[in-house]
């Protein structure tokens, strides 16, 4: 129960449906959610964290419902969304003192404001007002907010757009910090390698709807085996023959090749989870 | 990262607060921007100050001859409470459109309570410009005949006033698009009291616009105000409808609008 997020039957239409009867469960770990954009990612998170009212639905966290008592799933969860959502006119550490007194912490929120900026690498512009504050710096800010409390649940809307290489790789460190200490964490992603590095659980929204679940391995393995790639000289891509990774489809791959080819290099290939994204979301796009 | 996993509070921790010690906070908080903006702050008292000498020692003589800064002070304490507190607009404006309240809307706190904050941030600001304008205007020949009782119900007046148009400019933050235009709505405020018995007497406006000066809801404030300090002609009950009935629409408005400017 602690860590659940349980989605049935989830509508939400603006103009047209963004949300299209959607179903999802997790039980907790890192959860990544996948779309192209417009997808109905940031609507999802949105009515998941009491921001917005679906057209109808279920919804629950940590067996809290949220529709019915958004006030008691505040408690469970956190977020962090595309947006930052800091007072530009505070300093970044009394943004997190006030937030921490907010949540309750009380008299160790000082504390747990001094230990976030440390570990965000926010130490130096502790004392600065907000509006001073880089892209990169808002955005480490924003997720220690998020950070003050453990939630049960912390949502993450694309948390390291716009962050240097650097800060990515440490907030990845503090996610999978956060996950080890038992918090669901639910991210939405447009970078596959992230979904990749830190998700034990990858799924696919398109138009409203998931359309594809599992393990990256799962979800690759989708899109079909292996290819066999001719490359010239120069490393461009001269011919791909689809094979199914199995010896006697290679040799008939081989034996199918030109003889004009044979001077060519030859690579094996694995889909990668960017190729899997692509199928997936382009097939979806046909059948539509 | 070991320090991070650590959770900051046992799971079974309640987290969030209360009505009363969330709006402190809040309180707490808008009290803060409202000493950060010092350029603000010295707007909302310099402009006032200025308006006024400008009336009293360069109109001043045109218009009446001796004893118009009397006469013309009412106006100016009402124009610096109420332009003072149509900053609250890009207050509130300011925590809608740049992201703010959509935390404090996925925290366990009554959000609406943000709003509190900035009301009671905005009738400390003004009571605090308005006593600065009455004491640079005593300085430069302001000399009120008021009993104490008096001086009671003007500061009380005025303290109405402010809160009437806080609860206005609460909702126009709420509906306005950017905190530009929401402070732009402000400087309608300043033009009211022109179309009053502020600067002038309304006797000397020409026909067709003495009963729009007459009737509009800031004249009667500012004739009692002048009447409780200076003497003269009061139309307290007219006051206090206007600031009362504004008030009343101004809440719904706000209690009707919070809600639906969440989807934004």
């Amino acid at each position: 129960m602690h860590g659940s997020i349980h989605v049935a039957e989830l509508r939400k239409t603006y103009r047209e449906p963004v949300l299209d009867g959607l179903d999802l469960d997790v039980g907790g770990g890192v959860f990544a959610l996948l779309g192209p954009n417009g997808a109905g990612k940031t609507t999802l998170v949105s009515i998941l964290t009491t921001l917005v009212l679906p057209d109808s639905g279920a919804v629950t966290i940590s067996g809290v419902d949220v529709l019915a008592d958004p006030a008691a799933a505040r408690r469970e969860l956190s977020v962090t969304g595309q947006e930052t959502t800091l007072d530009e006119l505070l300093t970044g550490r009394e943004n997190l003192v006030m937030l921490g007194r907010l949540l309750g912490l009380g008299g160790a929120a000082t504390a747990r404001a001094d230990h976030l900026l440390d570990q965000f690498g926010l130490r130096q512009a502790a004392r600065r007002t907000v509006s001073t504050y880089s892209g990169g710096m808002r955005r480490r800010l924003d997720l220690a907010a998020s950070m003050l409390r453990q939630p049960s649940v912390l949502f993450l809307d694309e948390p390291t757009t716009g962050l240097d290489p650097a800060s990515r790789a440490k907030v990845w460190d503090d996610v999978r910090g956060l996950a080890a200490a038992g918090t669901t964490i639910f991210l939405t992603t447009q970078t596959l390698d992230e979904a990749e590095a830190l998700a034990d659980r990858i799924a696919v929204l398109d138009r409203g709807r998931i359309i594809a679940d599992g393990t990256a391995a799962e979800l690759t393995a989708r899109v079909g085996g292996q290819r066999l790639v001719l490359l010239d000289a120069n490393g461009r891509e001269l011919r791909s023959i689809d094979t199914d990774g199995t010896a006697d489809s290679l040799r008939r791959a081989v034996a199918d090749l030109d003889t004009g080819q044979l001077g060519a290099h030859v690579e094996l290939r694995s889909p990668t989870l960017d190729d899997a994204f692509a199928a997936l979301t382009h097939r979806e796009e046909i059948s539509a | 990262m070991s320090t991070l996993t650590q959770p900051a509070h046992t799971p079974t921790v309640r987290y969030g607060t209360g009505p009363l010690r969330a709006s402190t906070i809040f309180v707490g908080r808008s009290i803060r921007h409202s000493l950060r903006d010092g350029e603000g702050l010295v707007m909302a008292v310099a402009l006032p100050i200025m308006l006024m000498l400008m009336f009293t020692f360069v109109f001043g003589g045109a218009i009446s001859g001796d004893g118009y800064i009397d006469y013309v002070v009412p106006g100016v304490i009402l124009i610096t409470a109420g332009f003072g507190a149509s900053s609250v607009a890009v207050s509130v404006n300011r925590d809608l459109t740049r992201g703010a309240m959509r935390r404090f809307r996925s925290m366990p706190i009554p959000a609406a309570t943000v709003l509190v904050g900035h009301t009671v941030a905005s009738m400390i600001r003004n009571l605090v410009a308005t006593a600065v304008v009455i004491g640079v205007a005593v300085a430069v020949g302001f000399r009120p005949d008021a009993t104490p009782v008096e001086w009671l119900g003007a500061l009380g007046l005025v303290t109405l006033w402010i809160i009437t148009v806080t609860a206005l400019f609460a909702f126009v933050g709420l509906a306005a698009g950017s905190p530009e235009a929401a402070g732009a709505y402000g400087f309608g405020l300043l033009f009211l009291p022109y179309v009053s018995s502020a600067f002038a007497p309304i006797d000397t406006m020409p026909g067709w616009l003495q009963p729009v000066a007459t009737y509009q809801p800031v004249n009667p404030i500012i004739e009692t105000i002048r009447g409780l300090l200076v003497g003269g002609e009061t139309a307290p009950w007219a006051a206090l409808a206007w600031c009362g009935g504004i008030i009343a629409v101004a809440a719904v408005l706000v209690v009707w609008r919070f809600p639906r400017s969440r989807d934004r």
